[in-house]
């Protein structure tokens, strides 16, 4: 499960990086999706993967008694998660509106020389 | 009393989310942020004095006890990094409420002013890696909409590198933060303090030790890593540029010392990437200056240039480099905020920030040229000014050090600085200028009222006052870096206040 | 869309899924869901509204913009948090609970009043993203 998940982790890492590397500005966006879905994976992975209940000790006694699973790297995940859907979200607006004003999404494109002053 | 320290950051978070409930009315945004600003400064003056006086302050929030919950720490370098973004935190507004244009305030740019200043405070204050990418990540949204404000042509274009390479940064960091985590199973930075030297996979510790240094590189904007500064920081208004250039990259740059002193000790080959790093970015900073054409693009290299001098600092590594760095850093807040500010009254004055159609400005406006001479000077390093002292204590640490590379690439940075100045002070000041066609529909400087004029200069007097006081006083100042030098050097004590069973 | 099945059924489907929304925001303390996820489905109820009846409808049926859920939605939760900081000098974020369980709702503490601030900034930010982006198209 580990290997295979580290190998879709660095799948995702290449192929987001390569999209990155486009001239469109969708394929940055998706190029950007993807890498940080990447990296949630990676969390997911480096956390330890266990097969165990959730870390909540029952009322009666002090320590866990069963193997249970880190919440931590969850946690990370989740807040990743929203953050990046927050990100995402604005990015695609943005890019929305470049298509708008720049009428161009080749990244090469936007580099307009600044007017001078007349 | 006990969460003083957290008392900062409520009132920046207070503070935007009141604003947001006056979305529509801009001048009671006005009032409110300025006098909000005085608030926060007094309270993180509270914070420093405090600080300064009983030592490192902690707050474990939500009362989860130190590796396990979020720590807030405040040793003196955050306490003192948290009072200079609330002072220019404050100039800012008030110069924000004076030059950016009523149609993009209207779009809530006080609000998310203040969580840009909100993620800042956080980004000083906290103790926990994780919780350091989730400021970041507070600080590089509000960022974007203040850099896209308005929704110019430049301004998007000039947006999308930035947004891009920003993202990057953070995904890379979280990169970092995973590969941590597996390694040491913490993110409370004392507590990895402990765990990390302690670990036996070397190699991989390395790893995210460059992963932390690349997510912060391109924050902090070192070479090879800058491209974006550049590209992105002449577009928006001259407020947003002035709280960008003077703390967003300082945040990257606040990380790393974190992170590079706190976390990855004695290792060597960090060190000497760092120096290399240091020259490099000295190098490219200040010959990308020397070409431009722009006022604000002239700044913009110099910021790069100047990071330059922090980086050789913590790549040295010694106390009184550290002492160098952290002195460094402090005169260069506020001198950079100022400067974009200088280059927004210059474009108020003038209509324009390029150098080819300036001219006369200190033949029409002596006395405001007087003015912007004193950041300048303060940025030269020209003594008794700011720049000089952290500069003597950079180039002492080299010499003790024998490192002639640095030496070298720190004198050749302030040379260069300094020829750049002059040109421009040149250029702008004293060269006979055209004759400006009027820009219709532009509020020039000249005819603003009288009111407008003072809450235009108050700032900018403002941070030249704080600029003169680091200068004049340097006596204080180097008692300050120096208590935080000995603080970055000897880590236990910082380690010592978050876990305090750790003996 | 003028589907007449999914016109009907968004009628009634909005109520169903505002309702599960709410469920799914109290059950979130011990178990999975939560402020976030339940102000996703109420967002998500609005959108199917919108897709089924256009966005007009669905704009007068709210009454107000929904940006104006995310600074009451965000007082919400900041007052949670900083409560304990400035009524009982504990730090920021600190659970406070009352002793008594009140019925259907269980112990109360600061942490629902928490969620249900996330849950009306969600529900602010996704319905003004999606609106902005709808009717900018």
């Amino acid at each position: 499960m580990e290997f295979l998940l580290a190998i879709i982790t660095g799948l995702l890492y290449a192929a987001g990086l390569y999209m990155m590397l486009r001239r469109s500005l969708v394929k940055l966006i998706i190029g950007l999706i993807i890498i940080s879905n990447g990296a949630n994976l990676l969390i997911f992975l480096l956390g330890r993967i266990t097969k165990g209940h959730p870390p909540i000790i029952p009322g009666d006694s002090k320590i866990f008694t069963e193997i249970y699973a880190d919440p931590v790297p969850q946690a990370l995940i989740l807040t990743a998660i929203v953050i990046s859907f927050g990100l995402q979200s604005f990015a695609i607006i943005l890019i929305k509106r470049a298509y708008q004003v720049v009428k161009t999404d080749d990244l090469d494109e936007m580099n307009t020389i600044e007017e001078d002053y007349k | 009393m006990q969460q003083l320290l957290l008392y900062p950051l409520l009132f920046q978070l207070f503070l935007s989310i009141f604003l947001m409930f006056f979305w529509k009315k801009i001048d009671a945004q006005k009032i409110i942020s300025i006098v909000g600003g005085f608030i926060a400064v007094f309270l993180s003056g509270v914070l420093f004095y405090t600080v300064w006086n009983s030592g490192i302050q902690t707050v474990q929030a939500a009362s989860w006890e130190a590796p396990y919950g979020i720590t807030f720490v405040a040793d003196t370098l955050s306490a003192t990094l948290v009072l200079l973004t609330s002072i220019a935190g404050l100039a800012v507004s008030f110069f924000s409420s004076a030059s950016v244009i009523p149609a993009r305030l209207r779009f809530g740019y006080f609000p998310i002013y203040h969580f840009l200043l909100l993620g800042l405070t956080g980004a000083f204050l906290t103790g926990d890696i994780f919780n350091l990418y989730v400021w970041f990540e507070i600080i590089i949204i509000s960022s974007f909409v203040l850099i896209t404000l308005g929704g110019e042509k430049a301004q998007i274009e000039g947006a999308v590198k930035y947004f891009t390479l920003n993202i990057l940064a953070s995904i890379i960091f979280l990169t970092a933060i995973a590969v941590l985590y597996g390694l040491a199973g913490s993110l409370n930075m004392a507590d990895l303090a402990t765990i990390i030297p302690q670990l036996e996979n070397r190699k991989l510790v390395e790893v995210a030790a460059i992963l932390f240094l690349v997510g912060f590189g391109i924050k902090s904007a070192v070479f090879p890593l800058y491209f974006w500064l550049p590209a992105s920081y002449h577009t928006p208004p001259s407020a947003v540029a002035a709280i960008f250039g003077g703390l967003l990259t300082k945040v990257g740059v606040y990380a790393l010392i974190r992170v590079f002193t706190l976390i990855f000790l004695e290792d060597v080959f960090l060190d000497q990437i760092l120096i290399v790093i240091a020259v490099l970015t000295l190098f490219s900073g200040a010959i990308g200056s020397l070409v431009q054409k722009n006022v604000r693009k002239i700044f913009s290299y110099l910021i790069i240039c100047h990071i330059g001098f922090m980086i050789a600092g913590l790549g040295m590594g010694t106390e009184i480099a550290f002492a160098g760095m952290v002195f460094y850093l402090i005169h260069d807040i506020m001198v950079k905020t100022n400067l974009f500010m200088v280059s927004g009254l210059i474009y108020r004055i003038k209509g324009t920030n390029n150098v080819r159609f300036l001219g006369d400005l200190y033949d029409k406006f002596p006395k405001l040229s007087l003015l912007m001479f004193i950041p300048l000077l303060s940025l030269i390093g020209v003594p008794p000014f700011s720049g000089f002292w952290p500069k003597v204590s950079l180039i002492t640490a080299s010499l003790n050090e024998k490192n002639y590379i640095i030496l070298g690439a720190i004198i050749f940075g302030s040379l260069l600085t300094l020829i750049i100045i002059t040109r421009l002070w040149a250029n702008v000041f004293w060269k006979k200028g055209k004759e400006l066609t009027k820009r219709d529909h532009f509020l020039y400087f000249q005819k603003m009222t009288k009111a407008k004029k003072i809450q235009f200069l108050v700032p900018i007097i403002m941070l030249a006052g704080v600029s003169l006081y680091i200068g004049f006083g340097a006596e204080h100042m180097q008692q300050l870096s120096n208590r935080i030098a000995s603080e970055l050097i000897d880590n236990t004590q910082y380690i010592e206040a978050v876990i305090p069973q750790n003996n | 869309m003028k589907t007449l099945i999914l016109r009907t059924a968004s009628n009634y489907l909005l109520p169903i899924l505002l309702l599960i929304s709410i469920f799914i925001l109290l059950r979130g303390h011990y178990l999975p869901g939560g402020g976030f996820v339940g102000g996703l489905i109420a967002s998500i109820a609005f959108v199917l509204h919108a897709f089924a009846n256009g966005l007009k409808n669905t704009k007068r049926l709210l009454k107000f913009h929904p940006g104006y859920l995310m600074p009451v939605g965000l007082a919400v939760s900041f007052l949670s948090g900083v409560l304990p900081v400035i009524g009982f000098d504990e730090p920021f974020m600190t659970g406070l609970w009352m002793h008594d369980a009140i019925p259907v709702l269980g112990k109360l503490g600061t942490a629902l009043f928490f969620d249900i601030g996330v849950y009306i900034v969600v529900q602010g930010v996704t319905l003004t993203i999606i609106f902005t982006i709808s009717e900018s198209a």
